[in-house]
Protein backbone atom coordinates (compact mmCIF):
# COMPACT_ATOMS: atom_id res chain seq x y z
CA UNK A 1 0.00 0.00 0.00
CA UNK A 2 2.80 2.34 1.06
CA UNK A 3 4.69 2.13 -2.20
CA UNK A 4 1.43 2.53 -4.36
CA UNK A 5 0.12 5.90 -2.37
CA UNK A 6 4.13 6.76 -3.17
CA UNK A 7 3.98 6.47 -6.39
CA UNK A 8 0.67 8.16 -6.87
CA UNK A 9 2.57 10.87 -4.74
CA UNK A 10 5.35 11.00 -7.41
CA UNK A 11 2.94 10.78 -10.29
CA UNK A 12 1.13 14.36 -8.94
CA UNK A 13 4.88 15.99 -7.94
CA UNK A 14 5.58 15.30 -11.74
CA UNK A 15 2.19 16.88 -13.17
CA UNK A 16 2.79 19.59 -11.00
CA UNK A 17 6.38 20.44 -12.01
CA UNK A 18 6.30 19.92 -15.31
CA UNK A 19 2.67 22.29 -15.66
CA UNK A 20 4.65 24.72 -14.01
CA UNK A 21 7.74 24.62 -16.48
CA UNK A 22 5.30 24.25 -19.32
CA UNK A 23 3.57 27.83 -17.86
CA UNK A 24 6.56 29.23 -17.73
CA UNK A 25 7.44 28.60 -21.82
CA UNK A 26 3.78 29.43 -22.75
CA UNK A 27 4.86 32.43 -21.42
CA UNK A 28 7.09 33.50 -24.86
CA UNK A 29 4.61 31.38 -27.51
CA UNK A 30 6.80 32.56 -30.16
CA UNK A 31 9.74 31.66 -28.83
CA UNK A 32 7.90 28.03 -27.60
CA UNK A 33 6.86 27.45 -31.76
CA UNK A 34 10.31 28.00 -32.80
CA UNK A 35 12.30 25.93 -30.95
CA UNK A 36 9.67 23.50 -30.81
CA UNK A 37 10.26 23.77 -34.73
CA UNK A 38 13.60 23.91 -34.58
CA UNK A 39 13.92 20.16 -32.44
CA UNK A 40 11.72 18.76 -35.36
CA UNK A 41 14.71 19.93 -37.77
CA UNK A 42 17.55 19.20 -35.78
CA UNK A 43 15.90 15.32 -34.97
CA UNK A 44 14.32 15.76 -38.47
CA UNK A 45 17.90 15.44 -39.68
CA UNK A 46 19.15 11.91 -39.06
CA UNK A 47 16.49 11.02 -41.34
CA UNK A 48 17.19 13.33 -44.04
CA UNK A 49 21.01 11.65 -43.49
CA UNK A 50 18.52 7.95 -44.48
CA UNK A 51 16.92 9.27 -47.43
CA UNK A 52 20.70 10.63 -48.82
CA UNK A 53 21.68 7.07 -48.27
CA UNK A 54 18.53 5.49 -50.05
CA UNK A 55 19.27 8.16 -53.54
CA UNK A 56 22.49 5.88 -54.04
CA UNK A 57 21.17 2.71 -53.28
CA UNK A 58 17.75 0.14 -52.89
CA UNK A 59 18.50 -1.43 -49.39
CA UNK A 60 20.84 -1.12 -46.52
CA UNK A 61 21.87 -4.49 -45.19
CA UNK A 62 19.10 -6.08 -46.90
CA UNK A 63 16.58 -3.74 -45.80
CA UNK A 64 14.54 -1.42 -48.29
CA UNK A 65 13.66 2.55 -47.17
CA UNK A 66 9.97 1.86 -46.00
CA UNK A 67 10.92 -1.24 -43.43
CA UNK A 68 14.30 1.40 -41.92
CA UNK A 69 11.41 4.13 -41.72
CA UNK A 70 8.96 2.23 -39.93
CA UNK A 71 12.53 0.68 -37.61
CA UNK A 72 13.13 4.33 -37.21
CA UNK A 73 9.99 5.68 -36.87
CA UNK A 74 9.76 3.09 -33.97
CA UNK A 75 13.02 4.03 -32.36
CA UNK A 76 12.56 7.96 -32.62
CA UNK A 77 8.95 8.04 -31.33
CA UNK A 78 9.81 5.94 -28.42
CA UNK A 79 12.76 7.68 -27.54
CA UNK A 80 10.74 10.96 -27.68
CA UNK A 81 8.45 9.87 -25.29
CA UNK A 82 11.22 8.77 -22.96
CA UNK A 83 12.89 12.30 -23.88
CA UNK A 84 9.62 14.45 -23.32
CA UNK A 85 9.17 12.38 -19.28
CA UNK A 86 12.83 12.38 -18.49
CA UNK A 87 14.93 13.87 -21.02
CA UNK A 88 16.07 16.68 -18.69
CA UNK A 89 17.66 14.21 -16.20
CA UNK A 90 20.96 14.75 -17.50
CA UNK A 91 21.16 18.36 -15.58
CA UNK A 92 21.08 16.06 -12.52
CA UNK A 93 24.78 16.05 -12.80
CA UNK A 94 25.19 19.64 -12.50
CA UNK A 95 22.83 20.10 -10.19
CA UNK A 96 25.36 17.67 -7.46
CA UNK A 97 28.14 19.95 -8.77
CA UNK A 98 26.56 23.23 -7.96
CA UNK A 99 25.03 21.76 -4.68
CA UNK A 100 21.26 22.68 -5.83
CA UNK A 101 20.23 18.74 -5.17
CA UNK A 102 20.22 19.28 -1.51
CA UNK A 103 17.34 21.66 -2.26
CA UNK A 104 15.43 18.55 -3.85
CA UNK A 105 16.39 16.45 -0.96
CA UNK A 106 14.35 18.69 1.56
CA UNK A 107 11.31 19.18 -0.38
CA UNK A 108 8.53 17.00 0.53
CA UNK A 109 7.93 15.23 -2.59
CA UNK A 110 9.96 12.22 -4.44
CA UNK A 111 13.27 13.07 -5.58
CA UNK A 112 13.10 10.88 -9.05
CA UNK A 113 9.70 12.69 -9.57
CA UNK A 114 11.31 15.95 -9.34
CA UNK A 115 14.52 15.47 -11.18
CA UNK A 116 11.94 13.96 -13.91
CA UNK A 117 9.83 16.57 -14.34
CA UNK A 118 12.93 19.37 -13.92
CA UNK A 119 12.97 21.43 -17.01
CA UNK A 120 10.26 20.03 -18.56
CA UNK A 121 10.42 21.20 -22.09
CA UNK A 122 6.88 20.43 -24.24
CA UNK A 123 9.11 21.73 -27.07
CA UNK A 124 10.03 18.32 -27.32
CA UNK A 125 6.90 16.86 -28.94
CA UNK A 126 8.66 18.14 -31.80
CA UNK A 127 11.35 15.08 -31.42
CA UNK A 128 7.95 12.81 -31.22
CA UNK A 129 5.74 14.43 -34.07
CA UNK A 130 8.66 13.71 -36.63
CA UNK A 131 8.94 10.35 -35.67
CA UNK A 132 5.34 9.74 -35.67
CA UNK A 133 5.45 11.48 -39.24
CA UNK A 134 8.12 8.72 -40.43
CA UNK A 135 6.53 6.02 -38.25
CA UNK A 136 2.96 6.67 -40.33
CA UNK A 137 4.25 6.97 -43.45
CA UNK A 138 6.68 3.45 -42.56
CA UNK A 139 3.01 1.80 -41.61
CA UNK A 140 1.42 2.80 -44.92
CA UNK A 141 4.66 2.24 -47.33
CA UNK A 142 5.72 -0.94 -45.66
CA UNK A 143 4.71 -4.30 -47.41
CA UNK A 144 3.36 -6.72 -44.41
CA UNK A 145 0.70 -8.97 -44.38
CA UNK A 146 -1.16 -6.81 -41.74
CA UNK A 147 -3.45 -8.66 -39.22
CA UNK A 148 -5.07 -7.89 -35.80
CA UNK A 149 -2.43 -9.15 -34.14
CA UNK A 150 0.43 -7.31 -35.36
CA UNK A 151 -1.48 -3.79 -35.42
CA UNK A 152 -2.02 -4.42 -31.73
CA UNK A 153 1.94 -4.70 -31.05
CA UNK A 154 2.39 -1.68 -32.97
CA UNK A 155 1.23 0.44 -30.06
CA UNK A 156 2.78 -2.13 -27.42
CA UNK A 157 6.24 -1.61 -28.85
CA UNK A 158 5.94 2.44 -28.82
CA UNK A 159 5.24 2.04 -25.29
CA UNK A 160 7.85 -1.00 -24.18
CA UNK A 161 10.35 1.12 -26.15
CA UNK A 162 9.86 4.29 -24.06
CA UNK A 163 9.57 2.38 -20.99
CA UNK A 164 13.04 0.82 -21.72
CA UNK A 165 14.34 3.93 -23.15
CA UNK A 166 13.29 6.08 -19.51
CA UNK A 167 15.17 3.26 -17.61
CA UNK A 168 18.58 3.89 -19.39
CA UNK A 169 17.71 7.80 -18.43
CA UNK A 170 16.82 6.66 -15.08
CA UNK A 171 20.06 4.44 -15.03
CA UNK A 172 22.08 7.03 -16.53
CA UNK A 173 21.18 9.56 -13.86
CA UNK A 174 21.73 7.08 -11.08
CA UNK A 175 25.48 6.70 -12.64
CA UNK A 176 25.72 10.63 -12.55
CA UNK A 177 26.15 10.26 -8.54
CA UNK A 178 29.45 8.44 -8.89
CA UNK A 179 30.47 9.84 -12.16
CA UNK A 180 29.49 13.37 -11.49
CA UNK A 181 30.51 15.39 -14.86
CA UNK A 182 30.57 12.35 -16.75
CA UNK A 183 26.69 13.32 -18.16
CA UNK A 184 27.57 12.51 -21.70
CA UNK A 185 28.48 8.32 -20.71
CA UNK A 186 24.35 8.80 -20.92
CA UNK A 187 24.02 10.07 -24.77
CA UNK A 188 25.90 7.50 -25.54
CA UNK A 189 23.59 4.62 -24.66
CA UNK A 190 20.22 7.39 -25.39
CA UNK A 191 21.20 9.57 -28.37
CA UNK A 192 22.92 6.53 -29.33
CA UNK A 193 20.96 3.58 -28.22
CA UNK A 194 18.14 5.67 -30.28
CA UNK A 195 20.20 5.93 -33.28
CA UNK A 196 21.75 2.33 -33.30
CA UNK A 197 17.94 1.16 -33.90
CA UNK A 198 17.07 2.83 -36.79
CA UNK A 199 19.57 1.12 -38.30
CA UNK A 200 18.30 -3.01 -39.47
CA UNK A 201 20.21 -5.14 -37.24
CA UNK A 202 21.64 -6.73 -40.28
CA UNK A 203 23.90 -3.64 -40.57
CA UNK A 204 25.95 -4.64 -37.45
CA UNK A 205 28.60 -7.07 -35.79
CA UNK A 206 26.81 -10.24 -34.29
CA UNK A 207 28.29 -8.66 -31.09
CA UNK A 208 27.34 -5.56 -31.35
CA UNK A 209 23.86 -7.39 -32.04
CA UNK A 210 23.97 -9.62 -28.71
CA UNK A 211 24.83 -6.71 -26.71
CA UNK A 212 21.92 -5.07 -27.18
CA UNK A 213 19.78 -7.69 -27.43
CA UNK A 214 20.97 -9.53 -23.68
CA UNK A 215 22.69 -7.24 -22.00
CA UNK A 216 21.00 -3.77 -22.28
CA UNK A 217 17.95 -5.00 -24.31
CA UNK A 218 17.58 -2.50 -26.68
CA UNK A 219 16.89 -4.94 -29.60
CA UNK A 220 13.13 -5.50 -28.10
CA UNK A 221 12.31 -1.93 -28.47
CA UNK A 222 11.98 -2.51 -32.51
CA UNK A 223 14.28 -5.04 -34.36
CA UNK A 224 12.35 -8.04 -32.89
CA UNK A 225 8.72 -7.28 -32.50
CA UNK A 226 9.69 -5.17 -35.95
CA UNK A 227 11.01 -8.27 -37.72
CA UNK A 228 7.55 -10.00 -36.72
CA UNK A 229 5.51 -7.51 -37.93
CA UNK A 230 7.33 -7.83 -41.36
CA UNK A 231 8.17 -11.42 -41.57
CA UNK A 232 11.76 -10.77 -41.47
CA UNK A 233 14.17 -13.00 -39.68
CA UNK A 234 14.43 -12.38 -35.83
CA UNK A 235 18.31 -11.31 -35.16
CA UNK A 236 20.20 -13.93 -33.43
CA UNK A 237 17.20 -16.53 -34.61
CA UNK A 238 15.57 -15.98 -31.34
CA UNK A 239 11.98 -17.73 -30.80
CA UNK A 240 9.13 -16.43 -32.29
CA UNK A 241 7.06 -15.35 -28.98
CA UNK A 242 10.09 -13.18 -28.13
CA UNK A 243 9.11 -10.53 -30.39
CA UNK A 244 5.74 -9.95 -27.82
CA UNK A 245 8.32 -10.15 -24.49
CA UNK A 246 8.81 -6.48 -25.34
CA UNK A 247 6.65 -5.10 -22.42
CA UNK A 248 8.27 -7.85 -20.01
CA UNK A 249 11.43 -6.66 -21.17
CA UNK A 250 10.32 -3.04 -20.00
CA UNK A 251 9.31 -4.31 -17.01
CA UNK A 252 12.35 -5.53 -15.66
CA UNK A 253 14.83 -2.95 -16.92
CA UNK A 254 12.35 -0.11 -15.45
CA UNK A 255 12.60 -2.39 -12.10
CA UNK A 256 16.68 -2.23 -12.30
CA UNK A 257 16.97 1.27 -13.06
CA UNK A 258 14.89 2.33 -10.16
CA UNK A 259 17.25 -0.63 -7.79
CA UNK A 260 20.19 1.65 -9.57
CA UNK A 261 18.14 5.11 -8.36
CA UNK A 262 18.03 4.21 -5.13
CA UNK A 263 21.17 2.64 -4.41
CA UNK A 264 22.75 6.27 -6.00
CA UNK A 265 20.61 8.43 -4.01
CA UNK A 266 21.85 6.32 -0.88
CA UNK A 267 25.47 6.72 -1.85
CA UNK A 268 24.85 11.12 -2.76
CA UNK A 269 26.66 13.00 -0.43
CA UNK A 270 26.54 16.72 -0.84
CA UNK A 271 28.99 18.92 -1.73
CA UNK A 272 28.87 20.34 1.57
CA UNK A 273 29.44 23.40 -0.25
CA UNK B 1 55.48 40.94 -29.42
CA UNK B 2 53.84 41.18 -26.07
CA UNK B 3 50.92 40.84 -27.93
CA UNK B 4 51.21 37.67 -29.27
CA UNK B 5 52.07 36.45 -25.32
CA UNK B 6 48.82 37.61 -24.60
CA UNK B 7 47.11 35.88 -26.66
CA UNK B 8 48.90 32.88 -26.37
CA UNK B 9 48.01 32.98 -22.46
CA UNK B 10 44.17 33.22 -23.55
CA UNK B 11 44.79 29.99 -25.92
CA UNK B 12 46.37 28.45 -22.80
CA UNK B 13 43.85 29.28 -20.74
CA UNK B 14 41.31 27.72 -23.14
CA UNK B 15 42.80 24.79 -23.24
CA UNK B 16 43.42 24.34 -19.40
CA UNK B 17 39.86 25.34 -18.75
CA UNK B 18 38.52 22.41 -20.53
CA UNK B 19 41.35 19.94 -19.48
CA UNK B 20 39.89 20.98 -15.60
CA UNK B 21 37.13 18.60 -16.46
CA UNK B 22 38.12 15.19 -16.83
CA UNK B 23 35.52 12.58 -16.01
CA UNK B 24 33.63 14.46 -18.77
CA UNK B 25 36.41 14.57 -20.94
CA UNK B 26 36.86 10.63 -20.47
CA UNK B 27 32.72 10.05 -20.93
CA UNK B 28 33.14 12.29 -24.58
CA UNK B 29 35.88 9.41 -25.57
CA UNK B 30 33.26 7.18 -24.50
CA UNK B 31 30.27 8.57 -26.35
CA UNK B 32 32.59 9.52 -29.27
CA UNK B 33 33.63 5.80 -29.84
CA UNK B 34 30.19 4.41 -29.44
CA UNK B 35 28.82 6.73 -32.31
CA UNK B 36 31.97 6.05 -34.30
CA UNK B 37 30.86 2.37 -34.31
CA UNK B 38 27.42 2.94 -35.04
CA UNK B 39 28.05 4.73 -37.96
CA UNK B 40 31.19 2.63 -39.29
CA UNK B 41 28.84 0.02 -39.53
CA UNK B 42 25.83 1.42 -41.34
CA UNK B 43 28.87 3.20 -43.52
CA UNK B 44 29.99 -0.64 -44.30
CA UNK B 45 26.14 -1.37 -45.13
CA UNK B 46 26.22 1.46 -47.42
CA UNK B 47 29.19 0.94 -48.91
CA UNK B 48 28.71 -2.59 -49.80
CA UNK B 49 26.08 -1.67 -51.91
CA UNK B 50 27.69 0.32 -53.44
CA UNK B 51 30.89 0.42 -53.63
CA UNK B 52 32.87 3.50 -54.29
CA UNK B 53 30.22 5.58 -53.58
CA UNK B 54 31.68 9.21 -53.76
CA UNK B 55 34.67 8.06 -54.63
CA UNK B 56 35.43 6.34 -51.16
CA UNK B 57 36.68 3.20 -51.12
CA UNK B 58 35.49 1.70 -47.62
CA UNK B 59 38.58 1.64 -46.02
CA UNK B 60 38.20 5.19 -46.52
CA UNK B 61 34.85 5.49 -45.51
CA UNK B 62 35.77 4.20 -42.11
CA UNK B 63 38.67 6.10 -42.20
CA UNK B 64 35.86 9.16 -42.78
CA UNK B 65 34.07 8.33 -40.02
CA UNK B 66 36.74 8.29 -37.07
CA UNK B 67 37.66 11.45 -38.32
CA UNK B 68 34.51 12.69 -38.07
CA UNK B 69 34.37 11.56 -33.99
CA UNK B 70 37.75 12.77 -33.86
CA UNK B 71 37.32 16.19 -34.89
CA UNK B 72 33.61 16.52 -33.68
CA UNK B 73 34.37 18.14 -30.53
CA UNK B 74 37.75 20.04 -31.84
CA UNK B 75 35.72 22.12 -34.21
CA UNK B 76 32.46 21.84 -31.90
CA UNK B 77 30.54 20.83 -35.25
CA UNK B 78 27.23 20.93 -33.13
CA UNK B 79 28.36 24.37 -31.51
CA UNK B 80 29.24 24.10 -27.49
CA UNK B 81 33.04 25.80 -28.18
CA UNK B 82 33.93 29.57 -26.43
CA UNK B 83 30.55 31.00 -28.43
CA UNK B 84 28.74 29.68 -25.58
CA UNK B 85 30.73 31.03 -22.92
CA UNK B 86 30.65 34.80 -25.19
CA UNK B 87 26.39 34.25 -25.83
CA UNK B 88 26.25 34.39 -22.06
CA UNK B 89 29.00 37.44 -21.26
CA UNK B 90 26.87 39.46 -23.96
CA UNK B 91 23.16 38.60 -22.16
CA UNK B 92 24.66 39.53 -18.87
CA UNK B 93 26.19 42.77 -20.43
CA UNK B 94 29.76 41.22 -18.76
CA UNK B 95 30.68 41.98 -22.39
CA UNK B 96 31.05 45.67 -21.75
CA UNK B 97 34.21 44.35 -19.35
CA UNK B 98 36.03 42.73 -22.00
CA UNK B 99 35.46 45.85 -24.72
CA UNK B 100 37.72 47.67 -21.47
CA UNK B 101 40.17 45.38 -22.22
CA UNK B 102 43.35 46.74 -24.46
CA UNK B 103 43.35 43.52 -25.91
CA UNK B 104 41.63 42.82 -29.36
CA UNK B 105 38.15 41.16 -28.99
CA UNK B 106 37.75 38.34 -31.85
CA UNK B 107 41.09 37.32 -31.35
CA UNK B 108 40.96 37.23 -27.80
CA UNK B 109 38.27 34.85 -28.39
CA UNK B 110 39.75 33.55 -31.23
CA UNK B 111 42.46 32.58 -29.27
CA UNK B 112 40.39 31.23 -25.75
CA UNK B 113 38.98 28.41 -28.75
CA UNK B 114 41.99 27.69 -30.79
CA UNK B 115 43.19 26.13 -27.00
CA UNK B 116 40.14 24.57 -26.33
CA UNK B 117 39.82 23.21 -29.76
CA UNK B 118 43.98 21.76 -29.31
CA UNK B 119 42.63 20.40 -25.75
CA UNK B 120 39.40 18.87 -27.45
CA UNK B 121 41.83 17.09 -30.15
CA UNK B 122 44.44 15.48 -27.62
CA UNK B 123 41.79 14.86 -25.06
CA UNK B 124 39.15 13.57 -26.56
CA UNK B 125 40.05 13.08 -30.34
CA UNK B 126 43.32 11.19 -30.64
CA UNK B 127 41.63 8.18 -28.72
CA UNK B 128 38.53 6.64 -30.80
CA UNK B 129 40.69 7.76 -33.82
CA UNK B 130 43.33 5.13 -32.36
CA UNK B 131 40.22 2.93 -31.36
CA UNK B 132 39.20 2.89 -34.47
CA UNK B 133 42.70 2.42 -36.66
CA UNK B 134 43.09 -0.63 -34.07
CA UNK B 135 39.85 -2.31 -34.68
CA UNK B 136 39.14 -1.37 -38.14
CA UNK B 137 40.93 -1.21 -41.74
CA UNK B 138 41.33 2.33 -42.40
CA UNK B 139 43.21 4.36 -45.57
CA UNK B 140 46.11 6.09 -43.26
CA UNK B 141 49.10 7.77 -45.18
CA UNK B 142 52.86 6.59 -44.36
CA UNK B 143 54.58 9.56 -44.89
CA UNK B 144 54.95 12.29 -42.57
CA UNK B 145 54.52 15.14 -45.40
CA UNK B 146 50.56 14.22 -46.20
CA UNK B 147 50.50 13.92 -42.09
CA UNK B 148 51.55 17.36 -41.90
CA UNK B 149 49.81 18.89 -44.72
CA UNK B 150 46.59 17.00 -42.86
CA UNK B 151 47.60 18.99 -39.02
CA UNK B 152 47.23 22.22 -40.96
CA UNK B 153 43.90 21.87 -42.64
CA UNK B 154 43.05 20.73 -39.37
CA UNK B 155 44.52 24.29 -38.07
CA UNK B 156 42.46 26.18 -40.75
CA UNK B 157 39.53 23.93 -40.14
CA UNK B 158 39.66 25.52 -36.17
CA UNK B 159 39.95 29.05 -37.57
CA UNK B 160 36.75 28.44 -39.90
CA UNK B 161 34.57 27.16 -37.12
CA UNK B 162 35.36 29.78 -35.21
CA UNK B 163 34.42 32.27 -37.82
CA UNK B 164 31.34 30.83 -38.15
CA UNK B 165 30.22 30.07 -34.01
CA UNK B 166 31.36 33.55 -33.89
CA UNK B 167 29.14 35.59 -35.48
CA UNK B 168 26.76 33.22 -34.40
CA UNK B 169 27.50 34.35 -30.85
CA UNK B 170 27.11 38.14 -31.95
CA UNK B 171 23.95 37.39 -33.47
CA UNK B 172 22.91 37.93 -29.70
CA UNK B 173 23.49 41.50 -29.39
CA UNK B 174 20.32 41.92 -31.20
CA UNK B 175 18.34 38.90 -30.40
CA UNK B 176 19.21 38.57 -26.50
CA UNK B 177 17.81 34.77 -26.87
CA UNK B 178 20.69 32.00 -28.22
CA UNK B 179 17.99 29.00 -28.58
CA UNK B 180 17.32 29.48 -31.98
CA UNK B 181 21.17 30.43 -33.67
CA UNK B 182 22.39 27.64 -31.51
CA UNK B 183 19.63 24.67 -33.00
CA UNK B 184 20.76 26.64 -36.33
CA UNK B 185 24.62 26.23 -35.78
CA UNK B 186 23.77 22.64 -34.66
CA UNK B 187 21.33 21.81 -37.63
CA UNK B 188 24.18 23.41 -40.48
CA UNK B 189 27.03 22.23 -38.49
CA UNK B 190 26.10 18.51 -38.28
CA UNK B 191 24.55 18.51 -41.64
CA UNK B 192 26.51 20.62 -43.91
CA UNK B 193 30.40 19.63 -42.55
CA UNK B 194 29.77 16.16 -43.55
CA UNK B 195 29.19 14.70 -39.90
CA UNK B 196 25.99 12.97 -40.65
CA UNK B 197 27.08 11.89 -44.12
CA UNK B 198 30.20 12.60 -46.36
CA UNK B 199 29.62 15.45 -48.80
CA UNK B 200 30.64 14.07 -51.70
CA UNK B 201 28.16 11.28 -51.16
CA UNK B 202 25.12 14.28 -51.57
CA UNK B 203 23.86 13.87 -55.14
CA UNK B 204 23.39 16.61 -57.73
CA UNK B 205 23.59 20.23 -57.19
CA UNK B 206 22.72 19.62 -53.40
CA UNK B 207 26.55 18.22 -53.14
CA UNK B 208 27.02 21.17 -54.99
CA UNK B 209 26.04 23.70 -52.55
CA UNK B 210 27.33 22.05 -49.47
CA UNK B 211 30.25 21.59 -50.69
CA UNK B 212 30.62 25.40 -51.93
CA UNK B 213 29.55 26.41 -47.88
CA UNK B 214 32.45 27.01 -45.38
CA UNK B 215 31.03 23.70 -43.68
CA UNK B 216 32.91 21.94 -46.38
CA UNK B 217 36.25 23.30 -44.78
CA UNK B 218 35.90 21.71 -41.65
CA UNK B 219 35.70 18.17 -42.15
CA UNK B 220 35.48 17.18 -45.87
CA UNK B 221 38.53 19.32 -46.41
CA UNK B 222 40.75 17.74 -43.58
CA UNK B 223 39.79 14.37 -44.07
CA UNK B 224 40.54 14.95 -47.75
CA UNK B 225 43.53 16.10 -47.45
CA UNK B 226 44.87 13.06 -45.19
CA UNK B 227 43.30 10.38 -47.61
CA UNK B 228 45.11 11.82 -50.62
CA UNK B 229 41.23 12.71 -51.99
CA UNK B 230 42.27 16.32 -52.19
CA UNK B 231 45.22 18.45 -53.31
CA UNK B 232 46.58 20.40 -50.18
CA UNK B 233 47.42 23.66 -51.52
CA UNK B 234 43.29 23.73 -53.25
CA UNK B 235 42.16 22.41 -49.68
CA UNK B 236 44.05 24.92 -48.28
CA UNK B 237 43.10 27.97 -50.37
CA UNK B 238 39.05 26.74 -49.89
CA UNK B 239 39.95 26.96 -46.73
CA UNK B 240 41.65 30.27 -46.17
CA UNK B 241 39.00 32.15 -48.07
CA UNK B 242 36.53 31.12 -46.10
CA UNK B 243 38.38 31.98 -42.92
CA UNK B 244 38.80 35.53 -44.39
CA UNK B 245 35.78 36.32 -45.13
CA UNK B 246 33.79 34.87 -41.96
CA UNK B 247 36.74 36.51 -39.74
CA UNK B 248 36.09 39.73 -41.87
CA UNK B 249 32.17 39.60 -41.69
CA UNK B 250 32.86 38.89 -37.44
CA UNK B 251 34.67 42.42 -37.43
CA UNK B 252 32.38 43.94 -39.45
CA UNK B 253 29.16 42.56 -36.95
CA UNK B 254 31.69 43.27 -34.44
CA UNK B 255 31.94 46.48 -34.57
CA UNK B 256 28.31 47.44 -35.48
CA UNK B 257 27.28 45.46 -32.20
CA UNK B 258 29.76 47.33 -30.30
CA UNK B 259 28.63 50.82 -31.19
CA UNK B 260 25.10 49.51 -29.92
CA UNK B 261 26.92 48.74 -26.53
CA UNK B 262 27.47 51.93 -25.93
CA UNK B 263 24.45 53.20 -27.79
CA UNK B 264 22.74 51.03 -24.72
CA UNK B 265 24.84 52.47 -22.15
CA UNK B 266 26.37 49.30 -21.42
Amino acid sequence: MGEISRVGEGLRAYRLIAAMWVRSAMTYRASFALTAFGNLMVTGLDFVAILLMFSQVDSLGGWSLPEVAFLYGLSATAFGIADLLLGSMDVLGTRIRDGSFDTLLVRPAPVLAQVGADHFALRRLGRITQGALVLAWGLLAVDADWTALKVLLVPVMLISGAAIFCALFVAGAAFQFVAQDAAEVQNAFTYGGTTLLQYPPTVFGKDLVRGVTFMLPLAFVNWVPAAYVLGRPYPLGLPEWAAFASPLVAVAVCGLAGLAWRAGLRSYRSTGS
Amino acid sequence: MGSARLYAAVAVGGFRRYATYRAATAAGVFTNTVFGLILVYTYLALWDERPHLGGYDQTQAVTYVWLGQCLYATLAIQGGGVEKDLMARIRTGEIAIDLYRPADLQLWWLAGDLGRALFQTLGRGVIPFAFGALFFRMALPTDVTTWAAFLVAILLAMVVSFGIRYLAALSMFWLMDGTGVNQAVMVLGIFCSGMALPLNVFPGALGDVVRALPWAAQLQMPADVLMGEADPLGAYAFQAAWAVVLLAAGRLVQSAATRRVVLQGG
